[in-house]
């Protein structure tokens, strides 16, 4: 087969396999805290069925919503699912990795965070509103820090291309380096905000005062929110495989390889979803929500960290050159 | 990338982070403990270039950052901090964003500054004294921008945690110097101490914005 092919094939598998997955990634973040708190939890599957009878159900419409509203959701869900392509998930090399970058992934997921917020303010209620006005206060604080940490590694290796950041750190031999630790602390950071998680937002209450995510898809029903809750799986699932493809690259396999080593790349993936899920999990039972105030400080922090973590980095280029 | 090199920019690093932890902290005990924390990491720094560089008084350097400040003085003024039942207050710490901003532009000044100045030396010296400039200057941050008179201790020490640093990087400071300095922090802290239970006393408090107010210039 030729590598065209193959790298065609690759990238449909990886598309179809993150909307698969998805849902059962949020599945057992649900089902670990159910089970820290002695609760049964409900099964794995409970999110599919979830999403299907959504799909089934009528979509209700506020009367003075506009056009924008409905067309929101899929919007949303397009951006994230093209976004999640992007990421090195078990194989580098896939048809899309040379169309676009790091910094197209957090465009792509800057629009559909562009769209959620206008959505949320489109019909007019006041919950809407604070949830938009929240969500655009995190993303400000947050973006520049994803941006930060993004171009340390790139300085390392050399490029934004993520398979290739990726293969290069598979390659690179093992050391330890102070600047990769503050960048995967400022990117768990980011990405916990990002998800709309403990301690930022929490993502299981429709508690008023304390929503940010859930205030804006609030009006939201039927297959519309069905699109909104699988675009925000997907997120979480991107934002997992990003890290893991940046810190924990082992496994990733160039697409050439051919589908068996396709599957136990997959299957290392899956493991490294599973894993993240678990601690996830364990992470949002240990600690209480932050004061929507208090947010602020915490995303500072990840900025200070990112920045640390490239002056440290540049400190050694120059060092040692 | 040299394996001995990793491991002391590693420690230098975590040294960084540690100063801008200090200048982020608002519990007194918080600081106090992230104090420690830099001086045992302080102490693995030194044993380290100790070890790699064949030079066996730097043990003793070592050995002081981690009796005196990893363990004594943070205990003596945790003592002091109970004594006074302050160990629940809560620094009101003016424009933490702002603090934490300079801080980082503090620290890409001492390593611009350090590169620029010290080409052609070894890369473990450079690295260490890029760093060690860097937590000085958060230290004396840290110093004006605190109210508190325990906190502007703790980032008196902390500079001079950053002094070691430097002086283990350039292998210059002679043994008698490092032992007289560490000395004289601790003699310093009861110096401190003693400037903190007169305010104490007199005003109640140890918030040195107080001591304002006897300043004769103001009505």
């Amino acid at each position: 087969m030729s590598d065209a092919l193959l790298s065609f094939i690759g990238q449909g598998c990886q598309m179809l396999l993150v909307l698969l997955v998805a849902p059962a990634v949020t599945g057992l973040t649900r089902l670990v805290k159910a089970r820290l708190m002695r609760r049964k939890g409900p099964p794995l599957l409970q999110v599919y069925s979830d999403l299907i009878k959504l799909v089934r159900k009528e979509a209700v419409v506020a009367d003075s919503a506009s056009w924008l509203f409905r067309v929101a959701p899929y919007l949303i869900f397009a951006l994230t699912w093209v976004a999640a392509s992007l990421v090195p998930t078990f194989a580098t090399g896939l048809l899309f990795s040379w169309t676009g970058d790091v910094i197209v992934i957090i465009a792509l997921l800057g629009s559909a965070r562009f769209f959620l917020a206008l959505a949320g303010m489109d019909v007019g209620t006041s919950f809407g509103g604070i949830g938009s006005s929240r969500e655009m206060m995190i993303a400000t604080l947050a973006e520049p820090a994803m941006l930060l940490v993004v171009l340390n590694m790139a300085l390392a290796a050399g490029t934004t291309q993520l398979p290739e950041v990726a293969k290069y750190f598979i390659a690179a031999p093992l050391a330890i380096r102070v600047s990769l630790a503050l960048a995967l602390v400022a990117l768990v950071i980011v990405a916990l905000a990002e998800n709309a998680r403990i301690p930022v937002d929490n993502p299981a209450t429709h508690l008023e005062l304390t929503m940010v995510h859930e205030a804006m898809v609030l009006e939201y029903s039927g297959r519309h929110l069905a699109m909104i809750e699988a675009a925000s799986q997907l997120k979480l699932v991107l934002y997992i495989s990003l890290i893991a493809s940046l810190f924990l690259p082992f496994g990733i396999m160039p697409v050439t390889a051919g589908p068996l080593a396709w599957a136990t790349a997959g299957l290392a993936w899956l493991a490294k979803l599973a894993g993240a899920a678990i601690i996830l999990g364990v992470w949002e039972l240990s600690i209480a929500k932050m004061r929507v105030f208090r947010v602020s400080e915490f995303l500072g922090g990840a900025f200070i960290f990112a920045f640390l973590a490239i002056l440290l980095s540049f400190l050694t280029q120059e060092v040692l050159r | 990338m040299s394996h001995v090199y990793e491991v002391s920019h590693f420690l230098a690093g975590l040294m960084l982070v540690c100063s801008f932890a200090l200048l982020y902290q608002d519990r007194l005990l918080a600081v106090l403990r992230i104090f420690a924390a830099q001086a045992i990491i302080l102490s693995l720094a030194v044993s380290w270039e100790a070890w790699t560089q064949g030079r066996p008084h730097l043990f003793i350097t070592a050995a002081l950052a981690l009796v005196l400040k990893g363990i004594v003085i943070p205990i003596i003024l945790q003592r002091f901090i109970l004594q006074l039942g302050i160990h629940r207050d809560i620094e009101k710490v003016v424009g933490v964003v702002l603090t934490m901003l300079i801080g980082l532009g503090l620290a890409a000044m001492s390593q611009m500054l350090i590169i620029g100045a010290t080409t052609g030396a070894p890369a473990q010296a450079r690295e260490g004294l890029a760093i060690a400039l860097a937590i000085i200057l958060i230290g004396l941050l840290m110093m004006i921008t605190r109210r508190n008179a325990f906190t502007q201790i703790i980032g008196f020490m902390s500079i001079e945690n950053g002094l070691i640093l430097a002086a283990t990087g350039a292998r210059g400071m002679p043994l008698v110097v490092e032992i007289s300095v560490a000395f004289s922090v601790l003699i310093a802290l009861f110096v401190f101490a003693v400037f903190v239970f007169r305010i104490r006393e007199r005003f109640d408090t140890v918030d040195v914005e107080a001591l304002e107010r006897v300043r004769g210039d103001q009505p």
